[in-house]
């Protein structure tokens, strides 16, 4: 059934199926289905010289997806998701195999290393950095912001997968600020885009750039999945074989080629 | 080694490594100098006025010192990243968790002023809880020189080795000279002992190795015979050393930080391991906080100036050999 999919669907089904066997301990289902499509324009955008940092660690089921389905990443190593001692884990880890470059999870803290990564390329290379939108309320991401504008790193990307919800709710209700305006005030590029459309976040991130760039990537937590979407309880959830087979049907039909 | 170590007694600790890394600097492309606005403070400006493109002020922002070096460091950079020793393994502690600890980037986080070297700046900038705030995390090696020789030496392994390594800095300007010949062997992990005794062992850290040396001599003059041993290296501890030592009729542990996660801790830790050891006495910075002062008068409310490390380990070794 899988085979008719689009590779948007296609990821969207590891998901689910990683979530399924993942069992009792669930996963974070809605925040990866969020960035499907970012991890899949950034990774179908990287050259071998650029670097991909996923500071929204919480993601990474999503991220790991778009890797396997992009080939970088075998069925055994996606299977191994979660497994004890494995090299895949809920939050990513940087491993000896060297497909995870950053291992991340403690929010804040992305963004500082990107900073260091693209000043040492001094331009030889790319630097994308995958932050959350709740991400951004650690003061620690703004420190970093100020430094990449004092060094112009115009080889620095930032994308906000801005889905609207962080752990506990509405992010406008929980703090409530544009952030959009606070990079702007920084020196960065602000840039917009479908978070869901593969092809405009590659053309917002292949342009050619003055000035460290922001995107910020309008998403569905839960994208692909009706009873999933912009509903927080499928931030951290378990999966069974009822709610499994409901979100297959419709990612099978909103994602069939 | 040249004999500089008249001039890095005058620099005290902190100018002392802006000199030995500029020196160093210039032989080695890949070290770099990061600083949280701290660059005079940390003896950097030779270095930044002679290696520009390798100086970095990230401006007032510690957390971002780390992880901007690591990215760095995972680049071929070695990059030595300097602020107060409260600032950088307090408020960067997670980052250095994250960034030195968990993922081994080869970064050297330089902890300024520790002990009480900041007088009247007060308890803010006072480094005392430090190394109980590092000595949990994997794969970080504790240096705490004892003089500017020892600054020096530990600055050019830090250049060498690839892995992360906190150096403690510690006293004042007109750092006291321990250690007079500049070729004295010097290996991390392995501790020194500059006196032999037969009674007890003192183990010294940083800024108090001096005055260990100092109460050793009158505690002689008191018919007991205390040895002394250079801990330069918190972690990883000369656990060997330490249980060779275990004959001692008593030990003692100095430190300018608290009696609570440091050198004495740590000390602990491999004495209780052994069936039969001495007792321990540990010296330094009490389990509160008290008023601000100069050097001098916090080191001795803190029972840390040499009349009361002689006096304390007179009245314990006292005591357990009645």
């Amino acid at each position: 059934m899988s085979g008719n999919l689009s590779i948007e669907g296609r990821a969207r089904m590891d998901i689910l199926n990683a979530a399924l066997s993942a069992g009792p301990t669930g996963a974070h289902i809605a925040p990866s289905l969020s960035l499907v499509e970012i991890s899949l324009a950034v990774l179908g955008s990287r050259n071998d010289c650029d670097s991909v940092i996923l500071s929204k660690g919480h993601g990474a089921l999503g991220y790991y997806a778009a890797m396997h389905q992009l080939g970088v990443m075998s069925d055994d190593e996606f299977q191994s998701f979660e497994k004890d001692g494995g090299l895949f884990p809920g939050q990513p880890c940087r491993n000896d195999n060297d497909k995870i470059e950053y291992s991340g999870g403690s929010l804040g803290m992305g963004l500082s290393y990107g900073v260091g990564v693209a000043t040492a390329k001094k331009r030889k290379g790319r630097v994308f950095v995958i932050l959350g939108d709740g991400e951004l309320n650690e003061g620690s991401n703004w420190e970093s912001a100020q430094l990449a504008s004092r060094l112009a790193l115009s080889n620095l990307v930032a994308i906000v997968d801005s889905n609207g919800l962080q752990s506990d709710g509405v992010c406008m209700e929980i703090i409530g600020v544009d952030y959009r305006k606070v990079w702007s005030a920084f020196g960065w590029d602000v840039v917009e885009c479908d978070g869901h459309s593969v092809d405009e976040l590659k053309r917002a991130i292949g342009e050619v750039r003055e000035r460290p760039t922001v995107i910020f990537a309008d998403t569905v937590k839960g994208k692909g999945v009706s009873f999933m979407e912009q509903n927080n309880e499928w931030h951290h959830h378990v999966l069974n074989e009822e709610t499994f087979n409901k979100a297959a049907e419709e990612v099978n039909a909103h994602y069939g080629e | 080694m040249a004999n500089n170590a008249r001039m890095y007694s005058l620099l005290g600790q902190r100018g002392t490594f802006g000199v030995k890394l500029d020196e160093v600097a210039n032989d080695n492309d890949s070290i770099l100098a990061i600083t949280s606005d701290l660059t005079r403070t940390s003896g950097l400006e030779r270095f930044f006025a002679n290696h520009p493109d390798r100086s970095y002020n990230v401006g007032i922002a510690e957390q971002n010192s780390i992880g901007f070096a690591a990215g760095l460091a995972d680049n071929g950079y070695v990059p030595f990243v300097t602020t107060f020793t409260n600032f950088s393994a307090l408020r960067s502690n997670e980052f250095i968790r994250h960034y030195l600890a968990y993922m081994k980037c080869n970064v050297k986080v330089v902890g300024l002023g520790s002990g009480f070297a900041m007088e009247l700046f007060g308890n803010t900038h006072y480094g005392v809880e430090d190394i109980g705030a590092m000595r949990s995390f994997p794969n970080i090696e504790i240096l705490s020189p004892c003089d500017g020789l020892e600054v020096a030496k530990c600055v050019e392994y830090c250049a060498e080795t690839k892995s992360p390594v906190y150096l403690r800095l510690s006293g004042r300007a007109n750092n006291p000279i321990v250690n007079k010949d500049p070729d004295y062997d010097f290996k991390p992990g392995k501790g020194i002992t500059l006196a032999d005794g037969s009674d007890i062992v003192i183990y010294a850290t940083g800024s108090m190795v001096a005055n260990a040396l100092k109460a050793s001599k009158q505690l002689g003059e008191r018919g007991i015979s205390a040895g002394v041993v250079n801990m330069h290296t918190i972690k990883p501890l000369d656990a060997d050393l330490i249980r060779k030592n275990c004959g001692a009729k008593m030990v003692v542990s100095v430190e300018e930080h608290s009696v609570i996660g440091g050198l004495g801790s740590a000390i602990s830790e491999v004495l209780s391991s052994q069936r039969t050891h001495p007792p321990l006495l540990k010296l330094g910075v009490q389990d509160r906080y008290i008023k601000a002062g100069r050097y001098e008068y916090m080191l001795a409310q803190n029972g840390l100036d040499v009349p009361s490390i002689v006096e304390s380990i007179a009245a314990s070794f006292d005591k357990i050999t009645q």
